[in-house]
C-alpha cells in the first residue's frame, strides 16, 4: 500500500490503482510532442516520487530509452527518484537571504530535523532543499515549505515552523 | 549560390553550407571536437569560434550558416583568445594520461590542443565525478576522459535508435551515460561500438583483447588460427598511414604470419558458407510459404551482424522467428576451426585458440554468447578490432607498408568474390542474390559485373525486386515469382524499415541488416576517423576485391565442396545445424 502523495490527503490507495492512473496519464501524452516532462511530473504527483518500476513504464509508453527518461529526471531537481516526506521545505539561499542569514536558518533546519539538503526524515514527514531565490527578497530570508512562503525567519523560529506540520 | 568573405578571401558557397565548411572551402581548417558532419551539429563545445562583423558576440562556425555578404575572421587575437580559453577550460577537466592513452596517435582532442598551440594550462580546480565501466564485453568507458561533446550520444538515439547513452545530471556533474550513470550492462546496448568510433577521446573504446592473443601465442600447447573478416583489408592499411580504401590483403596475411599465428585463414571461407547455408534456408521458407503454404515467418532477415541481432533481441523480439538461425561467419568460422579442421591437422579442440580481426566491437559479444560452443569450448576465444590488430602489428616492430604480398592458409582461406562484399551495405544481398538466382534459374546473373547496383551505396534503405523467368526443374515453384528484398544499414533506418513491414506498408522476402552506416567498412571497431567520404573509398576498394577474382559465387568455391562432401554433407544438415545455425533470445529493455 502507498500513501497518496499528490495531495497530501494520506489516503490508501493500492499498487493497481496507482498503474492505472500512471497508465491512463501515459496514454493522454502519448501522442503529444514534448510530453515526456508533464507525465513525469503527474506520476510524481500519483506516486511522490520516481519509483523505476514507474520509470520503466513511462519508457515502454512514451517510446524512449531509459537513458533518455533518466536524462531528463536528473536535469530536473524538482523531481526525485527517492521517496518523499509529505512536506518539501526549500531554504532559499539565493544572494538577499543568504546574505540576511539564510545559511543559518539553512542549518536550522538540518540540525532541527537530524537530515542533509536532499534527504528525507526516516518518518517520511519532511524533505529538505534549498532553491535559488524565490523572488520574495523583501522578506529574506525566505523559506518554502510545500506552497507557503514563511518571512524573514529566525533561528529560533524553526521548531514552531516545523510543528505547524506535524 | 552564397558569397561571403573569409579573413581575406572571397568564397562563393552553395545556401545551407556552414561557416565551417566555407572556411574548408577557402583553405582554413577551423578546429572543431563535437562537430559531425550530418550526424551532430550543436555547436556545443565552442572551439570553433569565428568574430562575424556585426555581430556581438563570437559565433561557433560549425553550426552558423554562411549567408550572403557575411564578413567572418578566423584569426584575430579575441578568436584566438577564445579558443585557446575554451581548450584549456576542457583540458582542465580531462585526464590527460596521453603517454599511456590508446588514443594518443589518434586523439582529435590532443590534436586541437596541438593545433592552438597550448603549452600552459591556466585554470585548475575540482574535476567533475568520474567513473569507469567494464561491465560490458565490448566496450570500455572512462568518464575521466570525457570532454561532453555528446556525439555519442547523438549517434546510439539518431543513428542506431538504441538510446543507451544519454546526458544526466546537469551542470558541472553532467555525464555521458546510462541512466542515472549507471553501468552499460543496465540498458539495452546492443555493443556496436558507434560512440567508440566517434568518441574524440578515449572516454569510450574497445574491450582490450591484445594482451590474451600475446599470451595464447606465446603457448606452445596452442595451435593459434586467425580469421579476418572482409573488411579488415580495406581499412588496416589506414593503421599505418595509407589512404583510406587501400587494400592490403596480402600485406595483413603476411603480418599475421610474422605475429606468429600457425594458421592465417578467412573469414571470407566461412562467409560463403553463410550464403549456402543462409540462401538454402530462404528458398526452404519461400517452398514453405508459396508450395505447401505452411505458416512460416517472411521476410527472413540476415543473421551477420551481431548488433543487429541484439538490436531485435531487445526491440523486436516478435522478429526473432525471421532471422536466418545461420550463426555469423565469425562464429561458423570458430565452430568449422575446433572440429573440422583440428580434425584436418589431428589436434583436440582445446588445443586450438581462434582469434578474429573484426571491424566491430559487437563481435567481441558475440563470441562470449553462452551457446556459441559447438565444438564443446568457447568457439572464438578473442576477437580483435582492425585497431587493435594495427596496434599489435606496429607493437611487432614489423615494417607493414614494405611487407610482401602472400597468401593465405588452406583450407580455410579460399573464398569466392561474393564473400568480400560482406564487408558492404548491401553485399551480404548481393552474394545471395548471386547464388540464389545462379542455383534457381541455371543461368548467368544478369547484372552488369555481378553488381546489383540498387541495392549498393549509401542511402539509407535499399531494396529491388527480381522476376524469376524460368527455373530448372528442382525450384519450378518460383517460376515468374517476383523476390523482393531490402537493406538497411545503420539501426534507425533498419527500425524504420521494420515498423513499415509491421504496419504492412511494405512487404519483402529478404532483408538484409548491418548495424553500422556503410556496413562493416564502417565498423565501430575500423580506424578512426570514418567518414562518408571514407567509407565510399573502402566500399570501392571491397569491390575491386570481389572483381579481381576468379570466383564470384560462393557455391562456386571449390573449398565449401569439398566441405560439404568431406564433413557437413549438405546444407541444413544435421552437423549443419548443429555447428552452423543458432536460436536467438528475447531480452529485457530494463533489468
Amino acid at each position: 500500500m502507498n500513501t497518496c502523495g499528490a495531495c497530501s490527503c494520506g489516503t490508501a490507495s493500492s499498487e493497481g490503482d496507482l498503474l492505472v492512473r500512471l497508465d491512463e496519464t501515459i496514454g493522454a501524452y502519448q501522442t503529444v510532442p514534448g510530453g515526456l516532462i508533464p507525465v513525469l511530473q503527474i506520476a510524481q504527483g500519483i506516486y511522490g516520487h520516481l519509483p523505476e518500476t514507474a520509470l520503466q513504464r513511462i519508457c515502454a509508453g512514451m517510446g524512449k530509452s531509459y537513458s533518455e527518461v533518466a536524462g531528463v529526471v536528473s536535469f530536473y531537481s524538482f523531481f526525485s527518484t527517492q521517496p518523499r516526506g509529505r512536506h518539501t521545505i526549500r531554504v532559499c539561499l539565493g544572494t538577499a537571504c543568504y546574505v540576511r542569514g539564510g545559511n543559518r536558518v539553512l542549518a536550522g533546519f538540518k540540525q532541527a530535523l537530524g537530515i542533509e539538503v536532499g534527504q528525507t526524515t526516516p518518518n517520511l514527514q519532511f524533505t529538505l532543499e534549498v532553491a535559488r531565490c524565490l523572488g520574495a527578497c523583501g522578506i529574506a530570508p525566505a523559506c518554502l515549505v510545500d506552497s507557503t512562503v514563511h518571512q524573514s525567519i529566525k533561528p529560533t523560529q524553526i521548531a514552531s515552523i516545523l510543528q505547524s506540520y506535524e | 549560390m552564397i558569397k561571403l568573405t573569409i579573413d581575406h578571401s572571397e568564397v562563393v558557397v552553395p545556401e545551407g553550407t556552414t561557416v565551417l565548411n566555407a572556411a574548408r572551402q577557402a583553405g582554413i581548417r577551423i578546429p572543431s571536437l563535437c562537430y559531425l558532419e550530418g550526424v551532430h551539429v550543436v555547436g556545443g563545445c565552442r572551439v570553433c569560434l569565428v568574430e562575424v562583423e556585426g555581430a556581438k558576440a563570437l559565433q561557433a562556425s560549425c553550426s552558423m550558416p554562411a549567408s550572403e555578404g557575411l564578413k567572418i575572421r578566423t584569426n584575430t587575437p579575441k578568436v584566438r583568445a577564445a579558443r585557446r580559453t575554451v581548450m584549456e577550460l576542457l583540458l582542465s577537466d580531462h585526464e590527460g594520461d596521453c603517454q599511456t592513452c590508446t588514443r594518443s596517435h589518434d586523439c582529435e582532442f590532443l590534436a586541437v590542443a596541438h593545433d592552438l598551440d597550448i603549452r600552459d594550462l591556466h585554470f585548475t580546480g575540482a574535476k567533475h565525478h568520474q567513473l569507469t565501466d567494464e561491465s560490458t564485453p565490448a566496450l570500455v568507458r572512462d568518464s575521466a576522459k570525457c570532454i561532453m561533446c555528446r556525439r555519442c550520444i547523438t549517434v546510439c538515439s539518431d543513428i542506431q535508435a538504441t538510446g543507451a547513452l544519454w546526458a544526466q545530471d546537469r551542470g558541472f556533474e553532467c555525464v555521458a551515460a546510462p541512466a542515472f550513470g549507471q553501468n552499460l550492462d543496465r540498458v539495452a546496448c546492443v555493443q556496436c561500438g558507434q560512440c567508440a568510433a566517434v568518441c574524440p577521446t578515449a572516454a569510450i573504446t574497445e574491450r582490450d583483447h591484445i594482451e590474451r592473443v600475446w599470451a595464447a601465442l606465446a603457448d606452445p600447447h596452442k595451435h593459434v588460427v586467425v580469421q579476418t573478416a572482409p573488411a579488415i583489408r580495406a581499412g588496416l592499411g589506414e593503421c599505418f598511414g595509407l589512404p583510406p580504401g587501400s587494400l592490403v590483403t596480402g600485406r595483413m596475411t603476411a603480418a599475421l604470419r610474422r605475429l606468429g599465428f600457425d594458421g592465417v585463414f578467412d573469414t571470407n571461407f566461412t562467409a560463403d558458407l553463410t550464403i549456402l547455408e543462409e540462401g538454402t534456408e530462404l528458398l526452404t521458407r519461400l517452398k514453405a510459404a508459396l508450395v505447401d503454404q505452411k505458416p512460416v515467418a517472411i521476410p527472413q532477415f540476415t543473421s551477420c551482424c551481431p548488433g543487429w541481432i541484439k538490436f531485435a533481441e531487445y526491440f523486436h523480439p516478435d522478429l526473432l522467428p525471421n532471422l536466418s538461425t545461420a550463426k555469423s561467419p565469425q562464429q561458423m568460422f570458430g565452430a568449422l576451426a575446433k572440429t573440422y579442421y583440428a580434425k584436418t591437422i589431428n589436434r583436440r579442440p582445446e588445443d586450438i585458440y581462434v582469434v578474429s580481426v573484426m571491424p566491430c566491437t559487437a563481435k567481441k559479444f558475440e563470441a562470449q554468447r553462452p551457446e556459441m560452443n559447438a565444438s564443446g569450448f568457447q568457439d572464438v576465444d578473442a576477437v580483435l578490432t582492425t585497431r587493435e590488430l594495427g596496434r599489435m602489428i606496429t607493437q611487432s616492430g614489423l615494417d607493414f607498408t614494405a611487407l610482401p604480398d602472400e597468401a593465405m592458409d588452406q583450407p580455410m582461406g579460399m573464398s569466392s568474390g561474393a564473400a568480400d562484399i560482406f564487408a558492404n551495405t548491401g553485399g551480404v544481398m548481393e552474394a545471395a542474390l548471386r547464388t540464389v538466382w545462379c542455383l534457381v534459374t541455371g543461368t548467368a546473373f544478369p547484372f552488369e559485373k555481378l553488381h546489383v547496383a540498387p541495392i549498393e551505396g549509401l542511402e539509407g534503405v535499399k531494396e529491388i525486386s527480381i522476376t524469376i523467368p524460368s527455373t530448372v526443374p528442382e525450384w519450378d515453384f518460383l517460376k515468374g515469382q517476383t523476390l523482393k528484398v531490402a537493406v538497411a544499414h545503420g539501426l534507425a533506418n533498419a527500425d524504420r524499415l521494420i515498423e513499415q513491414v509491421k504496419a504492412g506498408q511494405k512487404a519483402y522476402h529478404f532483408i538484409e541488416v548491418m548495424s553500422c552506416p556503410g556496413g562493416c567498412i564502417g565498423g565501430g571497431g575500423q580506424p578512426r576517423f570514418t567518414t562518408n567520404d571514407v567509407r565510399r573509398d573502402r566500399m570501392k576498394a571491397i569491390f575491386a576485391e570481389d572483381e579481381g577474382k576468379q570466383v564470384r559465387m560462393s557455391h562456386e568455391n571449390p573449398a565449401m565442396a569439398t566441405l560439404y562432401r568431406d564433413f557437413l554433407g549438405a546444407p541444413l544438415s544435421e552437423t549443419s545445424h548443429h555447428l552452423l545455425h543458432t536460436h536467438y533470445q528475447r531480452r529485457e529493455i530494463h533489468h
